[in-house]
């Protein structure tokens, strides 16, 4: 196992995380996440943003081995049923499209900004302290919350489910990974 | 009297059920490990040494030890 510059990326995943905390408009920076992955699958039809550089994987793998936050459990069988993570992405797909419309209502009027992180996609926890007016629209603030929410929340289930299960047990629903490894095989299929 | 029959151990890999994550890859001490092309673990059945590493590793439990005869 030879030590690589990309196995340090957890270190930007807790980075990542941590800045929300100060200042909620780093949560865009979160994109890069989201792009990334997408883009090095459809181009080369491979999970390497998985497979090397993905920070948040990382993170799990190092809190749930070398500090021993896991139970080292098997996962259950329903867990990495295609029904379940399937269903898993399009549920997080669709959560992700509401998050977008209430961006949507912000930059046009519609409704005020709301300084809340939204954890679990029911528990809205107060955030104000994070934010400290933006140049840019109360939209663009909106944006951040709300991904910040998706990114606070992916986290919180992929840390219980470290617990319980394997250290990296996230990666079995993650939708970025169900996402990229679907692109990868609609790839295959038509080369 | 099966003196010449060689036993090893080996990892198998149930790609129906692999995410395709790469943590198996990742902890591989023979780097027999490749993730083809984004969809499934792979063992190079000649370089594994069937140590278990990777099936302890894998978190969605899909790898499996076995005993061959070579
Ligand atoms: S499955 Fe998700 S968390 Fe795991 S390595 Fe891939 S993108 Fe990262
Ligand atoms: S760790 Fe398991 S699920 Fe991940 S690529 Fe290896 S065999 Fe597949
Ligand atoms: S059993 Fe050991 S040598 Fe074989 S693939 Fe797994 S980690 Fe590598």
């Amino acid at each position: 196992m030879k030590k690589h510059w990309y196995d340090n990326l957890w270190v930007l995943s807790l980075t990542y995380l941590v800045l929300g905390f100060f200042n909620i408009l780093f949560a865009w920076l979160g994109l890069l996440c989201f792009f990334i992955p997408l883009i090095i699958s459809l181009a080369k039809g491979n999970k390497g943003y998985c497979n090397r550089y993905c920070g948040r994987g990382q993170l799990f793998g190092l809190l749930g081995g070398r500090f021993g936050l896991s139970r080292k459990r098997d996962i259950p069988a329903w867990m990495k049923s295609k029904a379940f993570r399937y269903g898993f992405l399009a549920f997080f797909l669709i959560m992700f499209c509401q998050m977008l419309w209430s961006t949507w209502l912000v930059f046009s009027g519609a409704q005020d900004l709301r300084q809340v992180v939204t954890l679990l996609w029911t528990f809205k926890l107060p955030w104000h302290w994070a934010y400290h007016g933006t140049v840019l629209h109360p939209g663009a603030a909106q944006f951040a919350f709300g991904f910040y929410s998706v990114m606070l929340t992916s986290t919180v289930l992929g840390f219980v489910t470290m617990v319980l299960f394997k250290p990296r047990s996230w990666c079995v629903y993650c939708p970025m990974g169900t996402m990229t490894q679907l692109i990868c095989k609609a790839k295959q299929k038509k080369p | 009297m099966d003196a010449l029959v060689r036993k090893r151990r080996r990892a198998f890999v149930e790609e129906r059920d692999c995410v395709a994550c790469g943590c198996c890859m990742k902890i591989c001490p023979k780097t027999a490990i490749s993730i083809w092309h984004g969809i499934a673990a792979k063992v190079d059945p000649e370089t594994c040494v069937g140590c278990g590493k990777c099936a302890r590793e894998c978190p969605a439990s899909v790898i499996e030890i076995r005993e061959v005869t070579v």
